[in-house]
């Protein structure tokens, strides 16, 4: 059991592998469940390209394991502003999806102007800015301006939610 | 003389002094994404789609162009200046452009690669006038069969042959191709991959998977590995050249241009390629080689001007076949199904005023970009210290805010963070997401194609080899497959770690790759180099600015130099 842990440690890429497995597994799954009679002018059908997607996944997810279990390992992505030498930093990254969340769950209700200060307010917090009030000023100002710039500009009228009448 | 009259008309089109302020908005635009890290020209696009749904196409299209050839100019300032370059294609650029910064002629490097890309984006665009017709005439007699072949190999090709892992890359492809089959199946109706949900059945909207894989993913990974260091901007002050510099960076430009074109026109050309393979010759050329590494103005001029000739490159195959080879043009093509325009050998016929407006304005794009470039550099530069936190707040922002305005519905936000996951998980494990993106706009195209093929034999298997063209691009297509995986298994007998696609793990493996990559020849050759590339952006950071002092003969010094740096760089982590 031990021995199977140590294995496993620092093989988090197995769950890539995983994931392209279940992504495989599915498409073939799905495409089994197409239900479509023989057609003269169409021999090929819907089900071809799943098949061949599903086996390309399959075939993709086996080799991927091995590759990881035999000590392969994908090279993160670098960039101007990533520094690699520090592991994933989830305290940034959770409160990002975190206000990226509340946003999904409150722009149908409250209104894109509310939820889209919390979304970018909430972000630049998460990101690292400490300056509450200027981070607040320039929130309300990007989600009002984008609020009417797509009103205004292309016609698009975003969700006035809760501030609805008031803008 | 008809093409010509063509894009005379262009030029009409895109002089009018609206679509000229969309050129002048996309140049602005292009350069200031090129210039700030985190954010480049495809990304831009993308989350600029939603907001041009209410333009005119070709307004739409011109201002892309400007992002487009912009980011290549924007791209080139960063890497002279911060050493650390944006794109993929600035990689080179950086290594003797920023030697030269550092002692004090940043002025003259800046102005070699404006002028340099000013230079080869005009030459560029020019052939893509000549060639553009030629292609589609050709594409145009072309079936089925061979259309789908043409498609295979281009699918193959970004998967295989860039980026450093080919087994990622299937990977990568085969995720592209899934999300490519969700919705109602275009011939039967029969509704693939929606699990019930109502609102799958039209398919993923494009627009919402390429703002979730390039800005969202993009955002959430660098929010994970944020420097929080500031960096070391080089001051500048307005770009200019002696004589000195003139005589020696025209042939450079000139070259570089020659190497950059027909790469960038090939399916899997790239500019990583050609930028490099212009420095190596720019090195063997000059007259002046004990100044490479230490800042030879030919190792910027060449690269520069490869970089931006494969951009106008990569436009003969868009245009002319709807064929993406990169990111942008990934997009772009995107962009054209938005709009509900049919990309392919036709696009020259049934919109004749949008592509050559659009060719048109690439050659006022580019007049622009030297006017704004050369004397606003050091405005530019200051772009660099936008703090961070409001930088990448603000592409999830509008990334949120643009997939949410295509249908105003929260689910596509559901759809939007999953798939932004998927692309932080990509970058976390060295998937590349190109395959991705072009698996997924040319996967249905793929499949229409096979079942047209099929529908014209009657079932027939051979009738996909039933056009000579068709069994040319095949072979290519093996080759493609084959001859890398021949040529190492016959040097290195490592025939398994070949098989799974591996990227050399120990640093004595990398280097014994280094030692053959810069002469071999063919795909190989093509397959090495553009791991070097790769490599040399991975780990950017801290890697060239110690090192690229030491000199060598080697043609692949800098992908050697780099290769100590991330030995280094392995034992500090450890």
């Amino acid at each position: 059991m031990n021995k199977l842990v140590s294995r496993l440690k620092g093989r988090s890429e197995l769950g890539l592998a995983a994931l392209l497995g279940a992504f495989g597994v599915i498409v073939i799954l799905d495409a089994m469940s197409l239900n479509v009679p023989y057609s003269q002018t169409d021999p090929v059908g819907p089900k071809t390209l799943p098949y061949i997607v599903g086996a390309l996944l399959l075939v993709c997810a086996v080799l991927l394991a091995i590759n990881v279990l035999r000590g392969g390992h994908g090279e993160a992505e670098g960039g101007e502003d990533v520094d690699l030498t520090h592991p994933t930093d989830w305290r940034t990254v959770v409160p990002l999806l975190g206000a990226f969340v509340l946003n999904i769950a409150l722009i149908d209700t409250v209104g894109w102007v509310i939820s889209g200060t919390l979304l970018f307010w909430g972000s630049v917090w998460a990101l690292g800015s400490r300056r509450y009030i200027r981070d607040a000023v320039i929130s309300v100002v990007m989600a009002v301006g984008t609020f009417y710039g797509f009103y205004l500009g292309l016609g698009i009228k975003l969700p006035a939610g809760l501030l609805e009448g008031v803008l | 003389m008809e093409t010509f009259d063509l894009l005379m008309q262009g030029f009409s089109t895109a002089a009018t002094p609206i679509n000229l302020l969309y050129a002048f908005i996309g140049v602005l635009l292009g350069t200031a994404v090129g210039v700030l890290p985190g954010i480049g020209p495809a990304m831009a696009v993308a989350l600029l789609l939603p907001v041009t749904y209410s333009l005119e196409p070709t307004s739409a299209f011109i201002m892309f162009a400007g992002i487009y050839y912009g980011g290549m100019y924007g791209g080139s300032t960063t890497s002279i200046l911060l050493n650390t370059p944006g794109e993929s294609s600035t990689v080179i650029t950086a290594i003797e452009g920023h030697k030269m910064a550092k002692s004090g002629r940043a002025a003259q490097a800046l102005a070699t690669a404006a002028i340099g890309s000013f230079v080869a984006g005009t030459i560029g665009t020019a052939l893509l006038v000549a060639c553009a017709p030629v292609v589609v005439d050709f594409a145009v007699s072309l079936g089925d069969p061979s259309y789908l072949a043409i498609i295979v190999l281009a699918l193959i090709a970004v998967t295989a042959v860039l980026g450093g892992s080919k087994l990622r890359g299937f990977s990568a492809l085969g995720i592209g191709l899934a999300i490519g089959l969700v919705g109602a199946d275009p011939v039967t109706g029969q509704q693939r991959l929606i699990f019930g949900q109502p609102l799958l059945v039209d398919g993923l909207d494009i627009v919402v998977v390429a703002v979730a894989i390039f800005a969202v993913g993009e955002a959430l990974w660098i929010a994970a590995h944020l420097r929080r260091k500031p960096m070391q901007t080089i001051p500048v002050g307005r770009p200019w050249m002696g004589k000195q510099d003139w005589k020696r960076s025209w042939k450079p430009w000139l070259r570089g241009t020659a190497y950059g074109f027909p790469f960038g026109a090939l399916p899997a050309g790239g500019a990583e390629i050609p930028t490099f393979l212009s420095y190596v010759t720019e090195k063997k050329l000059s007259k002046h080689p004990e100044e490479f590494g230490h800042g030879a103005i030919e190792g910027v001029a060449g690269p520069e001007a490869a970089n931006n000739a494969s951009a106008a490159g990569t436009l003969t195959p868009l245009l002319a076949l709807g064929l993406p080879t990169n990111a942008t043009a990934a997009v772009m093509l995107a962009a054209f199904i938005q709009f509900g325009i049919q990309p392919g050998p036709l696009l020259f016929d049934s919109e004749p005023q949008l592509v050559w407006a659009l060719i048109a304005s690439l050659f006022i794009g580019n007049t622009l970009l030297l006017l704004i470039n050369l004397p606003l550099a050091p405005v530019w530069a200051k772009l660099l210290q936008l703090p961070r936190p409001y930088l990448y707040a603000g592409i999830l922002f509008f990334a949120t805010l643009g997939a949410y305005a295509v249908n105003l519905q929260a689910f596509d936000l559901v759809i939007l963070l999953l798939l932004g996951l998927l692309g932080f998980a990509m970058r976390r494990y060295g998937m590349p997401v190109l395959p991705l993106v072009i698996g997924l706009i040319l996967g249905p195209r793929a499949e229409e194609s096979l079942r047209t093929t099929l529908q014209l034999s009657a079932g027939d298997i051979s009738g996909l080899w039933s056009e000579p063209v068709a069994v040319v691009v095949y072979i290519i297509v093996a080759l493609v497959l084959l001859a890398p995986l021949a040529l190492k298994i016959i040097r290195k007998r490592r025939p398994e770690s070949v098989l799974l696609g591996n990227v050399p793990q120990t640093p004595d493996e990398t280097a014994a790759t280094d030692d053959d990559g810069g002469v071999a020849n063919g795909y190989a050759n093509g397959d090495n180099d553009s791991d070097h590339d790769k490599e040399h952006d991975k780990d950017t950071g801290s890697a060239l600015p110690e090192h690229a002092g030491s000199s060598g003969g080697d043609p692949a010094e800098p992908a050697g130099r780099h290769r100590s740096d991330k030995i280094q760089n392995e034992r500090e982590r450890s």
